[in-house]
């Protein structure tokens, strides 16, 4: 596992380093983070519930106005478990 | 002769190589330090999935020390929990590589993502960062360097934060598992979620992110219903990443 595993941290790295970084396929790898992290939230976001919508709404919102990643992800966590235990109102 | 020498010199001096990086990237000790301040935020929510990963070890059969050399070892959450509900005894060893090669292929595009700047350091520097590489503090290196902070040694910095907690917590996890045994009624499983919300927003760029954005997340959300395992974090990043590409061309 820790082979495999570290063959893949690696390899995209070297792999890109027998390519001609050209402007396209520097316009590629700048856009493959964004798109990365969309693909790993977008399906747990969806298939959540209602927790996880609310809770998804207050963490981009605090992550943009106050850019602390602790506290947008304290306050999520903590709607999930208060909607999750609370009272169905949803 | 003094006109001489001093010909002499200027053609010596203009025949040193320069050093023409276009872009220096310092490799520094407080480059390490800076990485690790800045990933405790996000580390803190890797601890919370670190325990859940450390309860299914330990419900495996793993002892604390087994689960945290393999933690240690291999630093990937999402193959690491996929490889513990697979466990049973014999240990299907070669099912588990392979799907740790499957889980992990999005390792491939992120560390493409970061050849731009990593080009710049010493092959030693790049590889032996690289294997402090995870899904979290790799995002948080690249929205970092889009800030302009570019610190070589800040992968490798926050990538220890990570490897730290995540030891520290698959340890707690195995040891005191039975309090959190179920993770969900606490919130837990959205640490993971709320993590990458809060990276994205440090990654977006503007509306010309929307379109690839888009691609990426509904290529990924059918990916997920159609696909085993965590393939839809490739679809949807290739996707999304081409998508960006189309459109610029």
């Amino acid at each position: 596992m820790a082979v495999v595993t570290y063959a893949t941290k690696a390899g995209g790295l070297w792999a890109m380093g027998k390519v001609d970084l050209s402007e396209t396929v520097t316009h590629w790898l700048e856009a493959i983070p964004g798109a990365v992290i969309v693909a790993i939230v977008a399906p747990a976001v969806v298939t959540g519930g209602p927790p996880e919508w609310l809770a998804t709404a207050a963490v981009l919102l605090l992550a943009w106005k106050s850019g602390s990643i602790l506290l947008a992800m304290t306050v999520g966590i903590a709607i999930v478990w208060a909607v999750r235990h609370g009272p169905p109102v949803l | 002769m003094e006109t001489e020498e001093g010909v002499t010199q200027n053609v010596r001096s203009s025949d040193t190589p320069e050093v023409v990086s276009t872009e220096e990237v310092p490799f520094t000790v407080a480059g390490v330090v800076d990485g690790y301040r800045k990933c405790i935020p996000i580390a803190l929510g890797v601890f919370a999935y670190g325990l859940v990963f450390g309860v299914l070890a330990n419900q495996a059969g793993l002892t604390a020390v087994e689960a945290a050399l393999m933690s240690a070892a291999v630093l990937a959450g999402a193959a690491q929990l996929i490889a513990m509900e697979m466990w049973a005894d014999p240990v299907p060893v070669f099912a588990i590589v392979l799907t740790t090669l499957v889980v992990n292929l999005r390792y491939l595009l992120m560390g493409a993502a970061l050849r731009p700047w990593f080009e710049a350091l010493s092959p030693s520097k790049a590889y032996s960062s690289a294997f402090f590489m995870a899904d979290e503090n790799w995002a948080l290196t690249i929205a970092e360097y889009r800030s302009g902070n570019v610190q070589g040694a800040f992968l490798l910095g926050s990538g220890l934060a990570i490897f730290s907690f995540w030891i520290v917590a698959t340890v707690v996890g195995v040891t005191a598992g039975s309090a959190v045994d179920d993770p969900e009624r606490w919130g837990l499983d959205f640490a993971f979620t709320a993590v990458f919300l809060t990276l994205l927003v440090g990654i977006w760029d503007g509306t010309g992110d929307l379109f690839p954005w888009a691609v990426a997340g509904s290529s990924a959300i059918v990916a997920a219903e159609v696909l085993p395992g965590s393939w839809y974090i490739v679809v949807g990043g290739l996707f999304g990443s081409l998508a960006a590409v189309s459109r610029r061309a």
